[in-house]
């Protein structure tokens, strides 16, 4: 279910002309992983121009976001919960982790936030 | 002639930390006067679903001021040389000023977020100069939801969207969009460093745990009303806080986030005209 969502990822991404323009300043490669699965996500200037499914042996990658399967299904939820409805609830209710380069993150962080969020089915 | 709203806006020239300071405010309304605080980082447009409101303004006169550095209210003369820091200690003297400078007696004040965590010490120290304290997304303590405030200005990061971005979050998914993007936008348009300034406040020297017991409500009502949304000063937050201070009335606002007045008005004002109505009530 999660896999086929974020398999999705990239046309969900690219079709949303102001989601990309918004972007256009970020050029990385960034992980999301889904309980045993992780995705390879690579950005250039807001398009998603590769979308890689693991298992990966020894990549690089400049920041990784990381919750359970369980958490991702909440977060994507066409009203989410309380405390599973901002990338930042779920870290710091321990649901998630954000780890690696922050900087281009942050610098982003509508960007990736909004491209994290664009799974979320409509209400 | 097109809608004119009934908001008036003028300056108020106060010493503060023996400086001469401008402070913007803007009011509606006749009755009891209602001081509001705007949360850290943004201005008192926050209150203009309040200001416009006649349930309210026909009862109260609504105040609602920019802090210095904030809206329009510029930072003191020499401010390029200086970093912004909001205390306790300063946060007081500001409101009891202002209020004293604006000569309301006895007001309400309602403030959110910062301006809900200034209430409690309001309330520990200067209760008998308001009839009724309101706190809202307000605790002695909260725990941080990211290590760093230093990503809020620095010069490879944008101060104003990075603060819209990390505030997103706390808002509610139920709130209207229009109020959503209303509340982001004061957000982005604070100047450089002020966020963090009042962040100091919020996360380091408000910490109160070990003085809200102090709170006596015979002297003056506390109410404290937090949304269910908010990861920041959560629901349970304000409980534990409540449950230190005897008569200490709490209220959690289902689908509200962190900025009830400002991110879905017509949810808030089902929370905040029975506690309004109540404080009139008690004269």
């Amino acid at each position: 279910m999660i896999a086929a969502v974020l398999d999705h990822l990239a046309e969900l991404v690219n079709a949303d002309a102001a989601l990309v323009r918004r972007g256009r300043y970020l050029s990385a490669t960034f992980l999301v992983q889904t309980g045993a699965i992780s995705w390879l996500v690579t950005v250039h200037e807001g398009r998603v121009t590769k979308l890689e499914r693991g298992p990966f042996l020894m990549r690089a990658w400049t920041f990784a976001v990381r919750a359970t399967e369980d958490a991702w299904q909440r977060f994507w939820a066409p009203v989410p919960a309380a405390g599973w409805h901002d990338l930042f609830a779920m870290t710091k209710g321990g649901h998630a982790t954000v780890e690696g380069d922050l900087r281009p993150l942050m610098a982003n962080l509508r960007y990736v936030k909004d491209v994290l969020a664009k799974p979320r089915r409509s209400a | 002639m097109a809608d004119l709203e009934p908001i008036v806006g003028r300056y108020l020239r106060l010493p503060l930390g023996g400086r001469p300071h401008r402070v913007y405010f803007e009011e509606a309304g006749d009755g009891i006067p209602l001081v509001c605080l705007h949360t850290a980082g943004a201005d008192g447009r926050q209150f203009r679903h309040l200001l416009n409101d006649t349930a309210v303004t026909s009862h109260f006169r609504v105040i609602a001021f920019d802090m210095p550095w904030h809206g329009k209210s510029l930072p003191p003369v020499g401010w390029q040389d200086e970093e912004y820091t909001l205390t306790t200690r300063g946060y007081v003297e500001l409101i009891l000023a202002f209020c004293e400078g604006l000569g309301v007696e006895r007001p309400v004040v309602l403030g959110c977020s910062i301006g809900g965590k200034i209430v409690l010490e309001l309330a520990r120290l200067h209760a008998t100069r308001f009839r009724a304290l309101v706190g809202l997304e307000s605790a002695d303590y909260q725990a941080p939801w990211y290590d760093d405030t230093g990503w809020l200005h620095r010069p490879d990061v944008h101060g104003g969207e990075i603060a819209g971005a990390l505030m997103s979050g706390l808002i509610a998914p139920q709130s209207p969009s229009e109020t959503r993007w209303d509340t982001l936008w004061m957000y982005m348009q604070g100047g450089p460093g002020v966020f963090k300034g009042d962040l100091f406040f919020y996360r380091a020297d408000g910490d109160f745990r070990d003085r809200v017991g102090e709170i006596d409500t015979t002297r003056c009502p506390l109410y404290l009303l937090t949304g269910e949304y908010d990861f920041s000063c959560t629901p349970a937050d304000t409980e534990r806080t409540a449950a230190k201070i005897k008569g200490a009335r709490v209220t959690v606002m289902k689908e509200i986030g962190h900025f009830p007045m400002s991110e879905h008005p017509a949810q808030f004002r089902r929370y905040i005209l029975p506690v309004l109505d109540e404080i009139r009530a008690r004269g």
